[in-house]
């Protein structure tokens, strides 16, 4: 009961400590808003006389102190409004919610390539070190590495695109609505749309990934509950799979969940090598052209999705391992 | 084998490279990329920088290898007809540049702050690591994106482009000090506690003599190794950002604002607009990682060759 009650006070102070980063970033967000946008700009455009200018700045409470301002802000912000965008004219929240799928489903699929290939090489690398595969691996992991993001996708494009014309190079291809998502997922088309990009953006996090699988693994095995478990009659694959494996996981949690952020540099990068019409390329559009209330929506949009995750990877963190002490955390 | 020894003994060096020849590739090869961006003018047939002195005419001219082109353009014409070899050396220069004035800032802010933070311990101490762990956590490629764009928005793309080089070093230059910040403190709370610096504390020595004088050259070799890798941390980040075209304007390219203008013409088959420059910015990485690995496998005494 105890340790139920200690848990819940964690998670409690943990959400405590998100909304309080949430609200940092909402009054970073603000400065910037007043910094530099013109809020009337959005509404009325440029060519709207001084007295009607006046007149609609009252009625906004623009003229009010930045104290009464920033409120204002905060409560539209905790019902979701964020303000319209120069660019589309319609709500920027809404706008940004609806490239999200695009990001999201790209994401999905890198992460599904990096888990499928990472673990089986990682462990693959632990236990036979001197191998020339795992010299292989870990070699062609270091050039991976060395490779910006965006070149991964320029040399896929120019192979398998503009050489050999075997898939597609840009956007997503045929999509289907299933309620408020746009899915590519559901359609061939879609499919094929987003093997490159995933392919790109999972070359990135892949070498990171297979070194961590290795490094964790190779911790586990020098224990002595794998010896036991080996002097017990375990098969090798036995021991590696569900002894060391299970153990190995939870560093991978920790320092993958905290890589969010990077990933989200890595996906915008993605985004604009094969304009994929996601929350990256709107952000990008929307700083050419200047277009403050929407790049302010994105940053407290990403803001959130990295407070979101780091919150869950200590929750999870702690379900995953009962040794994390509650005591040492607070 | 310690920096000192590398430094002095032209033996140990050459030895060194033997032991590890893939290292002494990367050097080699590193030097060559240097030594040319960094003569670019006295090389280069075509100054890039200078509109006038190219002809929309050639735009678009394939390398000398391929079929029509034209034996003054040995890489190739871009879509302005801007000398492709040309460009890639002056862009090389500018990459090169913008990445070690970027490191120089973050070993100029990280260093004493790690120094400061080993030696001190206490509240200093706290306040830098926790400091150190948060910017981390925050992705420092993602903030130098939002710290450009915002400029951008606000201030315009002339002002972006008239600033790029400054600007550059500086978003790069503090986003990634911790890293130098976090090694100088470990290596110096090992140092801390040895008996030569007890003695110059017995001696009567500042504090800042002890760290600057004393310890500092003694946590050099571990400080090198990270500002080789950060070097190619920060020559990256500069061709995604200004790939991002929130870098380098196209009127002064860099590599990675050279790869964004030649994008475009990949679908019209002029593929080594952007592939070529793409595989020296690739080469030139590859190399200062493997000589970071090779600097730090040979520096590190608890490392030996396995």
């Amino acid at each position: 009961m105890k340790a139920i009650a200690a848990s819940l006070a964690f998670v409690g102070r943990r959400l405590m400590q998100a909304a309080l980063v949430m609200l940092a970033v909402l009054v970073i967000a603000f400065a910037v808003r007043a910094a530099l946008g013109d809020p009337l700009r959005e509404i009325m455009g440029e060519a709207v006389p001084e007295a009607e200018r006046e007149e609609l700045r009252h009625e906004l409470g623009l003229d009010r102190p930045w104290p009464a301002q920033l409120a204002r802000y905060l409560g539209g912000a905790v019902q979701g409004d964020f303000g319209t965008s120069i660019i589309y004219k319609r709500p920027t929240l809404e706008i940004v919610l609806a490239k999200f799928p695009a990001s999201f489903e790209l994401v999905l699929g890198a992460s599904l390539i990096v888990l499928l290939l990472s673990v089986p090489a990682g462990i693959y690398c632990a236990v036979r070190p001197r191998a020339i595969g795992a010299r292989l691996i870990l070699g062609l992991s270091v050039l991976g590495i060395s490779v910006p993001v965006f070149l991964t996708g320029i040399f896929l494009i120019t192979m398998f695109s503009v050489w050999l014309g075997l898939l597609p190079a840009f956007g997503r291809g045929e999509t289907i609505r299933v309620g408020v998502w746009e899915t590519g997922l559901l359609t061939g088309d879609g499919l094929r749309h987003l093997i490159l990009p995933a392919l790109t953006l999972s070359s990135i996090m892949l070498p990171l990934f297979i070194r961590l699988v290795r490094g964790a693994m190779l911790d586990e095995l020098g224990h002595d509950y794998v010896r036991t478990a080996r002097a017990k009659g375990a098969s090798p694959l036995r021991v590696w799979l569900s002894h060391a494996l299970r153990n190995a996981l939870l560093p991978l949690v920790a320092i993958g969940g905290l890589q969010i952020g990077t990933l989200i540099a890595y996906t915008l990068l993605t985004e604009t090598v094969f304009q994929w019409p996601g929350m990256g390329f709107l952000f990008l559009e929307a700083v050419t052209r200047a277009d403050i209330p929407l790049i302010t929506t994105y940053l407290v949009f990403v803001g959130l999705l990295f407070v979101i995750t780091n919150t869950l990877v200590d929750v999870v963190s702690l379900m995953l391992d009962p040794r994390i002490s509650l005591e040492g955390i607070r | 084998m310690s920096a000192e020894a590398l430094r002095t003994r032209p033996r140990a060096l050459l030895g060194f490279a033997a032991e590890r020849p893939g290292a002494a590739l990367a050097a080699i090869v590193l030097g060559i990329i240097a030594l040319a961006a960094m003569l670019a003018p006295a090389i280069a047939p075509q100054d890039p920088f200078d509109l006038k002195s190219f002809d929309v005419l050639d735009a678009g001219l394939p390398p000398a290898w391929l079929d029509g082109s034209d034996p003054r353009f040995l890489l190739g014409t871009d879509a302005q007809g801007r000398d492709l070899f040309s460009a890639i050396l002056y862009g090389t220069r500018i990459s090169l540049i913008v990445g070690v004035l970027a490191v120089a800032i973050q070993s100029a802010i990280g260093i004493p702050l790690g120094l400061l933070a080993g030696y001190s311990g206490g509240r200093v101490d706290t306040i830098v690591a926790r400091a150190a762990d948060i910017q981390l956590s925050l992705s420092t490629l993602m903030l130098a994106i939002i710290a450009l764009a915002l400029f951008r928005a606000g201030l315009g793309g002339e002002s972006l482009s008239r600033y790029a080089v400054p600007l550059l070093v500086l978003v790069i230059g503090l986003a990634e000090w911790p890293y130098f910040a976090r090694t100088a403190r470990a290596a110096t709370q090992v140092e801390a506690a040895k008996d030569y610096v007890r003695a110059a504390r017995a001696l009567g020595a500042s504090r800042f003599a002890i760290m600057g004088r004393h310890i500092l050259p003694n946590i050099s070799s571990p400080l090198i190794v990270v500002a080789t890798t950060q070097i190619a941390g920060a020559i990256m980040a500069e061709a995604a950002l200004s790939f991002l075209g929130l870098g380098m304007p196209v009127t002064k390219p860099s590599l990675g604002t050279l790869i964004r203008s030649g994008y475009d013409l990949i679908f019209a088959g002029a593929w080594w607009v952007t592939v070529l420059p793409g595989l020296v910015l690739v080469g030139l990485l590859v190399a200062v990682n493997l000589l970071g690995d090779a600097l730090r496998d040979g520096l590190d005494p608890r490392r030996t060759a396995r």
